[in-house]
């Protein structure tokens, strides 16, 4: 199993978000999770990737058999785990080239791979540009900065590609994209999936589920993932809306 | 008290100094600068050092740098390293024509002033003063104001030798003008460089001025320089400041601008004990414009303090300030920035900004831009920031797999960056980049600018592609 989460309890600031989820993910799967806001799903995601702040109080992450708590995020990535950020933060001055090659080829140090020579880098930014369909452009700028809602998030995609990392966490990557941008969003996870990656795509929406099929859905409520079932259940919960769940639960 | 009576003895023991050689002193004078000394020295002698009861020395402390025990030159000194062996190379890939100053005297490697075929004058002060009367007539002493403080009026006073520059009306200098200051003395020097720069209308000249250290002594600059820019000139002036932490450098810059005139000053300092760059400039034609920006890496007890004064005495005229710093552990710096905004000087354009990264809770750093407006038609802005580097934006770049320590230095690198890309010449760009990375990661020694050893240790740094070597 790639991914394993054990009665995982998360607080923020002493809050508590993430109220006992349990969550297993196998190499070649896709799965999505929805749910309403302020439900805990970005909590989840910023805790895998290790964002300082965010206390695992108790539970476990296992990735690859190892419990990732208490490890830096630096460390979570060289790993192999990928956060798509739901608000991608921008950073001026930094190329997105500079910081590509830095985060690649301490990556590769981690491996013990050689580091990559300057053109053997810039060809396979040509390469994972081409195969995304981003513009040239795009690279050339400072991170994030000044970018649209949906060239955020096609950099983070492209960062994806760059990196190949087995383990994929899309915060809401379809927040605030047009159906173009959502294509080429839902393109590059197809494009990029193997039998021995994961992703786990978060959403409010059914609509990029059109595109990325999952293959396992989950429904998380108040900090627990409350339902799990197939594609059909996106399309239940798209059609009923979430209080279709809540009065469930209630009645429960 | 003590160190109140420690400055003052080396008021005492410059007073006496003045006394027993003025006759060295002044051997290169015209007349009316020898009288001009003997005001500067009463001038001294009733002010004083700058102390921190006066607003603009409030945050530096001058007392250590004040209470060293110091020597100084009244004939030019080479100490016991060749000439040739000190100006070992150059910028790379930077042509330039390269004048020197070794322990504040002019080092002649041809003649002391060179004339040119275009009319470019260029050499030593003291020889300048002898051969071009009118000019010095003209412009010495007449910019910089010998009562603004001690410093001020003790250079004029003391100064014998500095950088002469003269380009005539109509010519444009396209080789920039690498100016290097190098003190190499095996005891702490304590002097008086003085420069003085005339742009005549329609002319054009970039400066690059290094300041070195060449070994851990301990030395005292105090320069003063006058620019004078006449109409539709441009002056381009870089400083690159790569002292060693015994040293105190207080430089002031005189510029006064005629109409439609352009500076652009840009201050780099990466090391130094204590370093004041003072930059005055009178705006006193219209159209004219003053962009004054600055860096400043330090650490360990350093500090460095930027002051400009921009007098905006004529309409139309437009100013911009921007200075960055990195603070690390103990350093501290200040920024005052006084912008005056003359009552007939309508459709000012005024802006200023000073932003401050600390690295730990010992660093400080004390900004105080200020806007002075007696005009009703202008349009200024001020503002400064003192923070932290953005968590945010090192949790997304850790996130990708960079350390905490190589995401600190993309972010430092990034913020200096804002500063860095004013600059110009495009080969100085580069030095500039990396001397910068280097003095962030730690790597740069004072040796390391760009009159010494260029071709030291050179150890790729790994977040950086020159596209243009690909």
């Amino acid at each position: 199993m790639l991914l394993e989460i054990k009665d995982l309890h998360v607080s923020i600031d002493g809050k508590e978000i993430v109220k006992g989820l349990n969550l297993q993910v196998n190499a070649g799967e896709t799965h999505a999770i929805m749910g309403p806001n302020g439900t805990g799903k970005s909590t989840l995601a910023l805790a895998i990737a290790g964002r300082e702040g965010y206390e695992v109080t108790s539970g476990k992450i296992i990735y690859k058999g190892q419990d990732i708590v208490g490890m830096a995020p630096e460390e979570r990535a060289r790993a192999g785990i990928f956060l798509g950020f739901q608000y991608p933060v921008e950073i001026p001055g930094v190329s997105i080239t500079n910081f590509m090659r830095t985060a690649l080829n301490e990556i590769r140090e981690y491996r013990k791979l050689p580091v990559l020579s300057a053109s053997e880098f810039l060809g396979r930014m040509e390469e994972k540009k081409k195969l995304l369909e981003i513009q040239n452009k795009l690279t050339n700028r400072s991170v994030n900065e000044g970018f649209s809602g949906g060239e955020k998030k096609r950099n983070e995609i492209f960062q994806m590609a760059m990196l190949e990392p087995t383990l994929s966490v899309l915060d809401e990557t379809d927040s605030g994209l047009d159906i173009d941008s959502l294509k080429v969003v839902a393109k590059g996870v197809n494009t990029l999936k193997t039998k021995e990656n994961a992703f786990v795509v978060i959403t409010h929406y059914q609509r990029l589920l059109e595109y990325i099929v999952p293959d396992i859905v989950h429904v998380l409520y108040d900090g627990r993932i409350v339902r799990s079932g197939g594609k059909e259940l996106a399309i239940e919960l798209e059609n009923k809306g979430y209080d279709w769940i809540k009065k469930e639960l209630s009645r429960a | 008290m003590s160190k109140i009576q420690d400055s003052t003895a080396l008021k005492k023991q410059l007073e006496q100094m003045f006394r027993e050689n003025s006759k060295l002193i002044s051997s290169h004078d015209q007349p009316f600068i020898s009288k001009a000394r003997e005001e500067a020295i009463i001038s001294f002698s009733d002010i004083g050092f700058p102390h921190g009861q006066m607003e603009d020395w409030r945050n530096t402390d001058l007392n250590k740098a004040l209470s060293g025990k110091y020597t100084s030159l009244f004939k030019p000194g080479h100490g016991d390293q060749s000439i040739d062996q000190i100006f070992k190379c150059n910028i790379h890939e930077l042509e330039t024509d390269q004048i020197s100053l070794l322990n504040g005297w002019y080092i002649d490697t041809k003649k002391p002033l060179v004339k040119q075929e275009n009319g470019v004058i260029s050499g030593s002060l003291a020889k300048a003063m002898e051969e071009y009367p009118e000019i010095f007539e003209k412009h010495y002493g007449k910019y910089a104001d010998k009562d603004k403080d001690g410093f001020q009026a003790l250079n004029l006073a003391f100064a014998q030798d500095g950088f002469f520059i003269y380009v005539p009306d109509n010519v444009v200098v396209e080789k920039p003008m690498q100016m290097i200051s190098i003190i190499n003395w095996s005891e702490g020097l304590f002097i008086q460089t003085r420069n003085l720069v005339i742009l005549g209308k329609n002319s054009k000249i970039t400066m690059v001025h290094c300041d070195d250290s060449t070994n851990e002594e301990a030395m005292f600059n105090n320069s003063v320089t006058e620019v004078f820019i006449d109409e539709n000139a441009q002056l381009e002036h870089y400083k690159l400041q790569n002292l060693n932490n015994q040293s105190t450098l207080m430089n002031a810059i005189w510029f006064r601008q005629m109409k439609n005139s352009s500076l652009k000053s840009n201050a780099i300092t990466l090391n130094g004990g204590l370093i004041r760059n003072y930059t005055h400039t009178v705006l006193d034609g219209e159209g004219a414009s003053a962009e004054v920006y600055g860096v400043y890496l330090m650490d360990k007890s350093q500090h460095v303090n930027n002051q400009v004064f921009i007098d905006h005495a004529k309409p139309n005229c437009y100013s911009n300030e921007l200075f960055k710093g990195i603070l690390d552990e103990e350093a501290s710096a200040v920024f005052n920035g006084h912008v005056l905004v003359r009552k007939d000087a309508q459709q000012t354009n005024a802006f200023q900004s000073n932003k401050n990264i600390l690295m730990t809770d010992t660093a400080k750093a004390n900004a105080k831009p200020f806007l002075e407006i007696y005009a009703d038609d202008v349009k200024c802005s001020h503002g400064a920031t003192i923070g932290q580097l953005d968590p945010e934006a090192m949790f997304y770049l850790r996130s990708r797999g960079i350390c905490a320590a190589n995401a600190r230095l993309l972010l430092l690198y990034a913020f200096a960056r804002e500063v860095v890309d004013k600059i110009s010449i495009e080969a100085l760009k580069m030095r500039v980049y990396d001397m910068i990375r280097k003095r962030l990661k730690g790597e740069l020694n004072i040796c390391d600018t760009c009159a010494l050893h260029c071709d030291g240790p050179n150890k790729e740094i790994l977040f950086e592609i020159d596209m243009t070597k690909v």
